[in-house]
């Protein structure tokens, strides 16, 4: 109770510290436009947020060392050290939100390469990403702290390292403020990562599923590299650093070649559509709360990522650029639902609701850009924040949705939907955290979820400022992807909660094992990480115009403009985008009304009417005898859908002959993709690889001989 | 630089040019270990006059350097290795000693081709020496690809590290004594892990041939 308790304390502290930097904030909040002044952070006051972010992943790095030291008796990883890191993460959401309000600050620390020592800089775009990083990390870690309970102590020995490593290195991917610390803060994320998803690597798939994530990861990475060899245009070392690279004039060509690879890049680690595989493999395959900070968090770096190198670095957006990234946002979005709907293992499901989650991100970014590059700065203002907030919202009720799956998994050992059933009464807790999630992700008011999709509808209907004819008629038809993306997210989620919560329970085909799953709720760490999140679902929600003020300080920093003024001083109470003639809402007085009517409706019927209360099993249908068979299972909810969108989906189905003794039923719904590219893919690499082992005769002599002629040719050449 | 001296230097530079052609065309293991003792003794005398006359004290350490360990110590290593391994037999090689010595000669031919213009520009008095050194590295190099058995080979790399050591004098006076230093003891780790390698390779296959470890190719 007690940490409970800290935790709301924290909470409130937090909340306290967004009004006092929204109060201090007001009188000059646009002076810092354009390139902020570079403070040298000894300059400023003695706890400069930079410094206080580098400590808070130190702190993280010695937490993994600390790790090491993990025993049967002491218990340190789960009773000290991630209680902890979800401390110094708190911290770490406050001194985000300071620095949202405050200049960029940058810092040198002697590390790093001679003539390239590390380069942070704690701008509000950075600031945000901290600010994100610290709430998703607080509520995971302390679910993790309950969730890696029954471990044994070498697993945890380096489950605790690598964790906390992944958490250091995710700040300083953000923090870094050249291309170097940035690559090694990325690749060590990587690399902690891809530990993690392996840790029961014993398991022949999940070793599969690291090694895809892997390797998609280093592809984006090369991307990414590459990217910044061309920002930087062939200087010097200290050419590195993100503000020489600001600087370089690039042709319009190259600007578009860098531009590619950093969107492949990163949208390989985002999980953006042709690049997405690893995303539905490695999720499932690591532990829950590990798929909560892959997919609420490191997905969301791609994201800093992407704003910060496309905006940031390479800047002069065009409309191209911009039209690429809303079109393949939306056909990821829709891609990724339409899968989530075929899935029947509740952590696939999620993962693929990742990928259209980031679709929606990468929509508002998209939009943005398609604004910003025909001069219409407030519209691509709002295009931006909506694809920030709802990157934030992502973080906090997909990391929510994750926990809640792990704790399913660990009380009943079930991942597959088709096995659930009636878990609600079992598990009243996480089923009422899970129904936060579920409805933030469904984008219902007066949840986080609605706010940003609604604003990014918003920056969709901005479209009709546009001059080209083109443009104007395809933003609309992006728009209503993302609406058909959404109603399909909302019908995916009542399929996951009717199938997983309510009903009946459903004979599980291979018994859990006893002793391991104890049946019940979720422990008290594991619901108070869930409620963490799930209360950032609703502050989210009914405070939006708070946080669009604080993101409206973000893309002044980025793009140099904010919304209009108008907008902005509509006050806490009332969400306006643009004017309050064209949209507003106010999701307080949503809530109260809807509070409202549910609780007359309820009282009118309590007393007014009969009053009586009758305890039936739902949806009998006048038929006495039910049994858990009769239930629609997953796979059963999804049909419509998947005879309306057949030719997406790979199916094979194997259905029983009307003489069977034995019927059985056979689905098995896969991705095209993976058959039209990824394959073909693997194939050629092996078929080229076979030709090139064909230079690798294993004679000594050969090798030497080729040795031998290299260095003669090169002499030749160098003469 | 005295006359005398610059002859004396030229004079040994021919020498190891000679022992090198000589290392080619060598059947013998034995010969070959004496051969290649020889090349470094004429490489440490040449390095003692480019001292002397150029009074260039750190040269006199690598001089005693390359007697201590190519002129002693690694024959000595060498000829303990073939007595343990009992492998005094003759050389077979790839492809035979002529065709080898006529490949030679053009590969001296190209190194002095190619060293010409790099020795005009070189400053030091003994650049034209550049040539030869360069050929002496190829002759050893071509030695190592051509030799089928491995105490062959590993010479034959020994000597291409003395054609080096002669270029660096040659050229600009020897490297950095630290980098001589670093270069004599990665050549004394390298005959040491080359011993060791012997004996797993006759271990392995009952031979020092190296046409078996073909067979470690993975299909």
């Amino acid at each position: 109770m007690r940490s409970r308790c800290g935790v709301r304390a924290a909470f409130a502290i937090i909340r306290i510290n967004i009004r006092a930097v929204l109060a201090s904030s007001e009188p000059h909040r646009r002076t810092d436009l354009t390139p902020s002044p570079r403070t040298h952070s000894m300059d400023t006051a003695a706890f400069a947020p930079a410094q206080l972010a580098v400590g808070v992943a130190v702190f993280w790095l010695s937490i993994a060392a600390a790790s090491l030291f993990e025993s049967e008796r002491l218990r340190l990883v789960n009773r000290v050290l991630f209680p902890a890191a979800a401390a110094a993460s708190l911290a770490l959401a406050v001194i985000g939100v300071r620095a949202i309000a405050e200049p960029a600050q940058t810092l040198l620390l002697p590390l790093g390469l001679p003539g390239l020592p590390f380069h942070l800089r704690l701008d509000p775009l950075a600031g945000f990403f901290l600010f994100l990083l610290g709430i998703g990390a607080a509520g995971i870690s302390i679910y993790a702290a309950g969730y890696f309970e029954r471990e044994t102590p070498q697993r945890l020995r380096l489950i605790g390292l690598q964790y906390h490593v992944f958490l250091a290195a995710m700040a300083l991917v953000v923090l870094a403020d050249d291309a170097y610390l940035f690559m090694v803060a990325w690749e060590s994320m990587a690399i902690a990562s891809y530990f993690l998803v392996t840790t029961d690597h014993r398991l022949a798939h999940i070793r599969a599923a690291g090694f895809l994530y892997l390797l998609i990861a280093h592809v984006g990475a090369i991307a990414i590299l590459l990217c910044f060899g061309i920002l930087q245009g062939g200087g010097g070392i200290e050419e590195y650093t993100f503000d020489a690279l600001r600087r370089a004039e690039l042709t319009p060509f190259w600007a578009t070649i860098a531009f590619v690879l950093a969107f492949a890049g990163f949208g390989a680690k985002a999980g953006m559509m042709p690049l997405h595989a690893w995303l539905p493999e490695a999720h499932p395959a690591a532990p829950s709360p590990v798929s909560a900070l892959m997919s609420g968090i490191m997905l969301k770096t791609a994201i800093y990522g992407m704003v910060r190198v496309i905006y940031d670095l390479i800047g002069n957006v065009t409309w191209q650029w911009g039209l690429t990234v809303a079109i393949t946002g939306a056909l990821t979005a829709l891609f990724g639902v339409l899968y989530a709907l075929m899935q029947h293992d509740l952590k696939r499901l999620l993962a693929y609701h990742s990928v259209e989650n980031i679709g929606i991100i990468l929509i508002g970014i998209g939009l943005s850009m398609v604004f910003l590059a025909t001069g219409h700065p407030a519209a691509a203002t709002l295009g931006l924040i909506a694809g920030l907030y709802h990157t934030l919202n992502h973080a906090v009720f997909k990391g929510l949705l994750f926990l809640g799956a792990g704790s399913i998994l660990h009380s009943t050992g079930l991942r597959d939907l088709n096995d659930m059933g009636g878990l609600i009464r079992r598990m009243p807790a996480t089923a009422a955290y899970f129904l936060v999630g579920a409805l933030a992700i469904s984008a219902l008011p007066p949840l986080n979820g609605f706010v940003s999709e609604w604003l990014t509808f918003q920056s969709a209907l901005q479209a009709v400022r546009l001059s080209d004819g083109v443009l104007r008629s395809l933003v609309p038809l992006i728009a209503a992807m993302l609406a058909l993306a959404g109603a399909l997210t909302a019908m995916c989620f009542v399929k996951v909660y009717g199938i997983a919560f309510l009903g009946q329970r459903r004979e599980p085909r291979h018994a859990p094992h006893a002793g391991q799953h104890s049946g019940g709720d979720a422990g008290v760490l594991e619901r108070l990480g869930m409620g963490w999140l799930a209360l950032w679902c609703l502050v989210l929600g009914i405070f939006p115009s708070t946080v669009v003020s604080l993101l409206d300080r973000v893309a002044v920093s980025v793009m140099g403009s904010g919304l209009p003024q108008a907008a902005l001083d509509s006050g806490w109470l009332w969400l306006v985008p643009v004017r309050a003639e064209e949209a507003s809402y106010a999701p307080l007085i949503f809530l109260v009304t809807v509070l409202a009517v549910f609780g007359l409706t309820f009282a009118g019927v309590r007393w007014i009417w009969h009053g009586r209360l009758r305890r039936a099993p739902p949806w009998d249908c006048g038929f006495p005898e039910q049994s858990a068979r009769m239930q629609d299972t997953a796979d059963a909810f999804g049909q419509p859908i998947r005879w309306i969108f057949g030719p997406i989906y790979r199916i094979r189905t194997r259905a029983p002959s009307p003489e069977d003794a034995q019927p059985r039923f056979d689905l098995k719904v896969e991705d095209r993709l993976w058959y039209a590219l990824y394959l073909p893919i693997a194939r050629l690499v092996e078929y080229v690889s076979a030709r090139v082992g064909w230079l690798q005769q294993g004679r000594i002599s050969i090798y030497l001989l080729y040795s031998f002629v290299t260095l003669i040719a090169l002499l030749l050449f160098v003469r | 630089m005295a006359p005398l001296s610059l002859q004396l230097v030229n004079l040994l530079a021919a020498v190891l040019l000679l022992i090198a052609f000589a290392m080619l065309s060598q059947r013998r293991v034995l010969s070959l270990i004496r051969l290649f003792a020889w090349q470094g003794a004429a490489l440490a005398a040449s390095t003692i006059v480019v001292a002397h006359s150029m009074s260039q004290p750190h040269l006199y350490v690598s001089a005693v350097m390359t007697i201590v360990l190519k002129v002693l110590f690694l024959p000595w290593f060498l000829h303990r290795l073939i007595d343990r391994l009992n492998v005094r037999w003759d050389v077979e090689t790839l492809i035979n000693i002529p065709a080898t010595m006529l490949v030679g000669i053009g590969l001296a031919i190209f190194a002095f081709a190619l060293a010409t213009p790099i020795s005009e520009m070189a400053s030091t008095v003994t650049r034209s020496t550049l040539g030869i050194a360069l050929a002496s590295v190829l002759l050893s190099f071509l030695m190592m690809i051509v030799r089928r058995k491995a105490v062959p080979q590993v010479i034959g790399f020994l000597a291409m590290e003395n054609g080096l050591f002669f270029a660096a004098t040659s050229a600009t006076y020897g490297m950095p004594l630290v980098v001589e230093m670093g270069v004599a003891l990665d050549v004394l780790v390298g005959a040491f892990v080359f011993g060791i390698f012997f004996f797993h390779i006759r271990e392995t296959f009952d031979s020092l041939d190296i046409r078996h470890m073909e067979k470690l190719k993975q299909d």
